[in-house]
This record gives C-alpha cells, structure tokens and sequence, in this order.
C-alpha cells in the first residue's frame, strides 16, 4: 500500500517537476534580455530539478539512493546559483544594460522618497 | 525495448546529429564551441544508454568541461569575427564538389556495412584470464594489466603534449577570467572538497566496478581547472616549485615504467605483474595516474610553460 | 539498439569529414576533429556490443582516445594561438 502511494506520488512529483522545466525553457526562448533568460533558467529549471529529483527519491530502492538524488540537486543548486551570478556579472562588465521597464509604468508606482 | 526507451534514444541521436551539425557549420566560433560543448555532454547520455558508465564520467569531464574550457580560452585569444585569410590556401570548387561528394557516398556506405561489421569478441578471452590480474572489473584490468603498454604510451602522448605546449613560450597572461568575478573563488572553495571526495571514490571503485584512474583523474583535473579559472594555484607560477610541478607530471609515466621494470625482472616479461602483489601494484599506478592525468590536464590548460 | 547507434555514428563521421574539409578557419578544423573523434569512439563502443556481452577492449581504448583527444586538442589550439599571435606581431611590425 504505502509502495503504490509513494510511487503514485513520485510520479506525480515527476510530473510537476517537467512542467516547470517547459515553464523555464518557454521562458529561455521568450523572455527579451539575458538577465531575465538567467532567472527563467536558474529559477523554474532549479525547482523543476528538486521536485524531478524527490520525484525519483521517493521511487527509489534504499536510502542511499535516495540521498544522491538530493546530492545531485544540491551540487546543481550551488552550480547553477554561482554560474548565473558569474553570467550576470561578466555581461554586466561587458556592458549590457539590463531592460528597463517601460516609463508608463514606472509613473503609476513612484520611487518611494529617500529619507 | 519500450516505447519510452525508443523516443528517449530518438531523441538523444537527432539533438546529437543537430548539435554536431551545429559545431560543425556554424560560421561564427563562439556558437560552434557553445554547440560542441552541449554535444559533448549529449554523448556523454549516450555513453550512459550504451552501459560504459566510466566513459560517460570521462566524457563529461573532459569532453564537456576541459575541453570546454581550452576552446572558450582560445576563443578569447583569438582576433574576432570569422577570419579572414586565415587558411591562405583555399581549394579549387571543383575539388571541394568532388570531396563532399565522395564523404557523402563514403558515408552511406558506411551506414550500409557498419550493421555487417564484425564484432571484435574479445569478451570471453578476457574474462577467462580474469582472475591472472587482480582486480575485479574488466575494464581496470584491461587498461592495466592486459593491455597496460597501451595505456603507458597514451600517458606519454599526453606528456609530450604538455611538452609541446610549454615549449611554446610562456603562460599566457592574464589569465582568464580578466575580469574579477566574485563567485568564482567561491564556488571553487565549495566544490573543493568534493573534487576531492569524488576522485578518490571512483580510484576506489575502479577495482571492482565502473571508475578507476582515468574518470578519476578526468574529474580532478576538471576541479583543478576550476581553480586555475579561480586563480587558486599560485604555487605552479612560483620558480621554486616547478622542479617538483615537473616531478609530480612525470609520476605516473615514471611509476608505470617501474612496475613494467619490475615486472620484467620478476618474470622475464615488460608490464607483467605477478598476481600476488597485483592488485597493490595496480592500485599504487591508479593513484599516480590519476594524480598525474590531473595536473596535466591543468598543465594543458596554461597554454604556456609556467615560472617565466 | 547498437545498430541505431552505429548508424548515427556513421552519419557523424560523414558530417565531420565533410566539416573538416568545408572550414577555413583553424578553430573550427580542430572542432570537427574533435567530433570525428567522438564519432568514431562511439562507432567503436556500439561494435562492442554484443549479445555475449560487452567486450571491455574498445571501452579501454575509447577511454584512452578520450584522453588523448584533449592533449591534442589543447596542443593544435595552443599552436593556432602562437600562430595568429606571431602574425599579428608581423602586422604590428609592418
């Protein structure tokens, strides 16, 4: 009984986990500027790893398993977290502004004054 | 083979083909060596589908992550653009017709034969003699005791690489990255410990089950990379240390020389290993191997003779 | 599934071979080598299988090929940015 659950709830874990990596790769291809692409991909493709790699863990034969599935998302999440800030930092150096949004908005919502 | 199986391979051969195609056609280098880098660690899927767990490990510490690494620094050495005049000597359009032509026939042909082509069966002669060289996994024992002359002459080769490339001047200053990156030292300080833990695992695991000195050593030389990325490793720039630096390249090549030596004294053939103290002997080659495939990959990487 | 792999490897090599003799420029001459390599290591493994079992032989030397790819790799680049770094001193010079 608990093996079909924990398997039912592994797969439903799978599941969750590939609609946010879709979520990060539609984001990859459509969103305008490199920072935004950086925080689709380490966001959602980070998530989408953690709930796939407990998906497979609950799945998983003995504890030892289970444990290097959870290693194997822990070492991407220090991986990509220092990647992307490196990423970031050389176009930064490199001179890439980030897109700003558009002025009609920044109208409605003020800078909140200095104090 | 279930259906899931079938698209997963459909799916790994067309990215494959697509990547390949991409590093191979791509006019603008950065694109190409971005494409070649994801088409390294596609194969190294592959080689997980085709069961050669070690050579996956290889695969994506090498092929994905040194290799990467050597490409994106000449990228930054390199003039920009797609250049021009490189190749002084271009090809008549007619002999290029004529040489694309020919691969493409050559290469249908080759689709046509290759399901005919004979197997090379070596599986059973091999697992016959297994127990003759003291250690458990076939493929350790092949690379270090059935055919260990091969295996001494491929540390070798890449000897005389990093004696090609230091002869070539200098390191290459500055270093990359040139600018300060603050996440790097960072992440390398994190990985540290890990880029220990793991290369000692797999030196252990070699003896009995997929690992050993090679994807050991590939994974430590990718870690020294890092850190050479992180400008961690003043000491191999420091005069004092490169007589040592220059001890620790030739280790392995040194030690497997020894044992094939001592081999030779003990019974009267190069590179044959009594079976009593084989598995000790195998373990010591491993370990120095590994450590030697490392700072050479890392030796590579400096583009240059450090010290100068 | 060998024969499908085997069959990819083929095309890869074709493609390489024909990229090796397309590129002008020598970064990508060292690429498609490289994807030659890979091509013909992956040729190499799926002839290991068999229904016997794996013939750990060709594992070994794809291994070592590996290994020796990257030397040679690293010495063609190095020597390519020797070579355009001393051009451009001729330039300077000029």
């Amino acid at each position: 009984m608990t093996e079909t659950l924990l398997n039912a709830a592994g797969h439903g874990l799978v599941l969750v986990g590939l609609l946010f990596f879709l979520a990060g790769s539609l984001g990859l291809l459509r969103f305008p500027d490199i920072y935004a692409r950086l925080h689709a991909l380490t966001k959602a493709h980070n998530l989408g790893l953690g709930l796939l790699c407990s998906g497979l863990a609950l799945q998983a034969s003995a504890l030892s398993e289970a444990a290097k599935m959870m290693l194997v998302w822990l070492l991407v999440l220090i991986a990509s977290g220092i990647g992307a800030t490196l990423v970031a930092s050389t176009a930064n150096t490199c001179g890439i502004v980030p897109r700003q949004v558009s002025r009609r908005i920044r109208h409605k919502r003020p800078r909140e004054p200095k104090e | 083979m279930t259906l899931a199986q079938w698209s997963f391979d459909l799916l790994l051969a067309g990215g494959l083909l697509w990547l390949g195609w991409q590093a191979l056609f791509e006019k603008r280098r950065f694109s190409a060596v971005v494409h070649f880098m994801a088409f390294n660690l596609l194969m190294a899927l592959v080689w997980v589908r085709l069961s050669a767990p070690d050579i996956a490990l290889a695969e994506a510490a090498i092929g994905a992550g040194v290799t990467g690494a050597l490409l994106l620094t000449a990228l930054g050495r390199l003039p920009s653009g797609t250049s021009s005049g490189a190749h002084p000597h271009r090809w008549h359009p007619h002999w290029r017709y004529l040489a694309v032509i020919s691969a493409c026939i050559s290469t249908a042909w080759l689709i046509a034969v290759v399901p005919q082509l004979p197997s090379p069966g070596l599986a059973g002669e091999i697992e016959a003699v297994m127990p003759a060289t003291g250690v458990d996994h076939a493929v350790t024992a092949v690379l270090l005791n059935i055919r260990a002359l091969d295996t001494l002459l491929e540390v070798a080769v890449m000897l005389a690489a990093v004696v090609l490339v230091w002869s070539l001047g200098p390191t290459l200053r500055p270093l990359p990255p040139a600018t300060i990156l603050p996440g790097l030292p960072a992440l390398s300080r994190l990985l540290h410990p890990l880029f220990l833990l793991v290369p000692t695992y797999l030196l252990w695991r070699g003896t009995h089950a997929p690992g050993g000195a090679f994807p050991a050593g590939a994974v430590l030389g990718a870690g020294g990379v890092l850190m050479l990325l992180a400008d961690e490793v003043g000491w191999m720039q420091r005069q004092h240390w490169q007589r040592l630096l220059r001890l620790l390249l030739v280790s392995g090549l040194a030690l497997f020389v020894l044992v094939g030596l001592g081999g030779l004294l003990m019974t009267g053939t190069f590179l044959s290993i009594p079976l009593g103290v084989a598995r000790l002997l195998i373990m010591a080659v491993e370990i120095a191997m590994a450590l030697s495939i490392a700072l050479m990959l890392m030796a590579l990487y400096l583009y240059g003779e450090p010290g100068q | 599934m060998s024969d499908y792999y085997a069959t990819v490897a083929a095309l890869l090599c074709g493609m390489a071979v024909i990229g090796l003799f397309r590129a002008h420029d020598l970064l990508h001459r060292i690429l498609a080598l490289n994807v030659l390599a890979s091509a013909v290591f992956l040729l190499l493994v799926t002839l290991a299988r068999t229904e016997s079992g794996t013939d750990p032989v060709p594992h070994v030397m794809v291994l070592t090929g590996i290994v020796v790819a990257v030397s040679t790799t690293a010495a063609a680049l190095a020597l390519t940015i020797r070579a355009y770094e001393r051009r451009r001193q001729r330039e300077d010079e000029r």
